[in-house]
């Protein structure tokens, strides 16, 4: 065989590859794909595991912010339920026609604590936030997340930001705000309860903060226009209110509504 | 039609860009230098460092030099007994992350540009009694010249375009760490359609006409040998 032949042959079979990866898979008729808020992900693994063993639907969960899944549902995504972050969100797809009207309901409340990785730097009271004896401080954006902006009136309703305003730094979401904290380049910042609950457990120092400070954090789901009629979505809605999901929901350190 | 903001967010996007771009021409040329001529072992595993960037996913970049940047890290216990404090949330952190992540399109381009200078005109030039360093200098470098300038505006650009790693070291910092692409990301994610169309359409000329003329001014090729 010429030589010159190989890399034509090398290059065939390459392309051959490629167009199997490129072929589409194919979702199936009881499979429910749910868009998920991040700081949701670790109790709507455990929650979706017991929904498929209990009622054998599947569910494909997809985990981000809700502002762009907000823009990613307005734009033909595929999604069928979702669990929001916030409950404007699910309010701005109801106004836009995107959901179904009158399947938003509450499914979790977040509680909001003041965390760090040090033992002892963060008291019982937040008393931390007046003394200011640190660099930095972590804050989810709080023109884009929940517990951002709970955060935020946290610190106005204890006449505090002013002061700790330049040593604010902004994470995109919760789950940076925690990798600041943890990484230690930021000593403390506000986080959900859920991010820091281990087993039961918080390492570090950490202040819950009173519900009283800021508005609460309540997480809404709705059910979009792509999962109209279907069971097996509907079903993954109620199940999301049932004792099972809620004993788990607890257990991440979320308040139920 | 720009807010203040987004005017600050351009700004440091340029003064970034910049910085990133003159110390990669005094980082980068040796480097390239270096991989054109050798025929060391190592020319692989250099060349293969200096790649990286362009396969590894910029959040893992990010991630991982927040941790080494940061207090516990290797880099940040450094910058510390400096007595320079943590480099994340900075915008001299900003500069190291974006010169390791341009790296490989500054060295690549200028690496070969001096390829094709090729050994000849050295090896004239040192038959003449130029030092090494004045054939490189005077020899090497004027012939390289549209490689150094492709490479230049190839890094600049890219660093214009740099999201994943200054949103995972920056802390979205205004007038420091926040620059354009976290500006539009925002803006997104916040739901300020108008305001990220704006910033986005800026963002779109003044890239089409730095490639443009990166492609347009490129010279023609000698003609015969």
């Amino acid at each position: 065989m010429p030589v010159s032949l190989r890399p034509f042959r090398l290059l065939c079979f390459l392309l051959a590859g490629l167009c199997a990866l490129a072929l589409p898979t194919h979702a199936h008729a009881d499979e429910v794909l749910v868009a998920v808020a991040a700081n949701f992900t670790a109790p709507m693994q455990k929650i979706a595991a017991a929904f498929e063993k209990d009622t054998g639907h599947k569910v494909v969960t997809s985990f981000g912010s809700s502002g762009k899944f907000y823009a990613q549902i307005k734009n033909g995504a595929p999604f069928e339920l979702l669990l929001a972050a916030d409950e404007e969100t699910p309010a701005k797809l109801l106004a836009d026609n995107a959901a179904i009207a009158g399947s938003a309901f509450c499914y979790a409340v977040g509680k909001l604590v003041l965390w760090s990785s040090q033992p002892g730097l963060v008291d019982g009271q937040g008393e931390v936030l007046k003394r200011g004896n640190f660099s930095y401080i972590a804050l989810a954006n709080p023109k884009l997340a929940p517990y951002g902006s709970a955060g935020l009136q946290v610190m106005q309703a204890l006449g505090v930001y002013e002061q700790l305003q330049p040593k604010v730094v902004t994470a995109e979401n919760i789950a940076q705000a925690q990798q600041f904290v943890s990484s230690g380049n930021a000593q403390l910042g506000f986080v959900a309860l859920s991010q820091v609950l281990k087993n039961g457990k918080i390492e570090g120092s950490v202040w819950r903060v009173p519900a009283n400070l800021h508005r609460p954090i309540r997480q809404d789901a709705v059910i979009l226009n792509r999962g109209k009629g279907k069971p097996a979505v509907l079903a993954l809605a109620q199940y999301l209110k049932s004792a099972p999901a809620t004993a788990i929901i607890q257990s991440f350190g979320y308040e139920l509504p | 039609m720009l807010t203040d903001s987004d005017l600050q967010a351009l700004w440091l996007t340029l003064r970034l860009a910049g910085t990133v771009t003159l110390i990669l021409l005094l980082l980068g040329t040796p480097i390239a230098w270096w991989l054109a001529r050798t025929h060391s072992w190592w020319k692989g595993v250099v060349g293969a460092v200096v790649a990286l960037p362009l396969v590894l996913p910029p959040s893992v970049l990010g991630f991982y030099l927040l941790l080494a940047m940061g207090p516990h890290g290797p880099v940040g216990q450094f910058t510390q007994a400096l007595g320079m404090g943590t480099l994340p949330f900075s915008f001299g952190g900003l500069v190291i992350a974006s010169v390791l992540y341009s790296m490989p399109f500054m060295v690549q381009p200028l690496q070969t540009a001096f390829e094709a200078v090729g050994e000849r005109p050295l090896e004239v030039a040192a038959t003449l009694r130029a030092s090494p360093l004045d054939a490189f200098f005077t020899v090497a470098v004027p012939l390289a010249l549209p490689g150094f300038l492709t490479a230049s505006i190839l890094t600049f650009a890219h660093t214009v375009g740099e999201f994943g790693v200054v949103l995972m070291i920056g802390g979205n910092l205004p007038g420091i760490t926040r620059v354009a692409s976290v500006q539009i990301y925002d803006h997104v994610e916040a739901l300020e359609y108008t305001q990220a169309h704006r910033l986005s359409a800026v963002m779109l000329i003044f890239s089409f006409l730095v490639l443009l003329g990166l492609y347009a001014w490129r010279p023609h090729p000698k003609k015969g040998g």
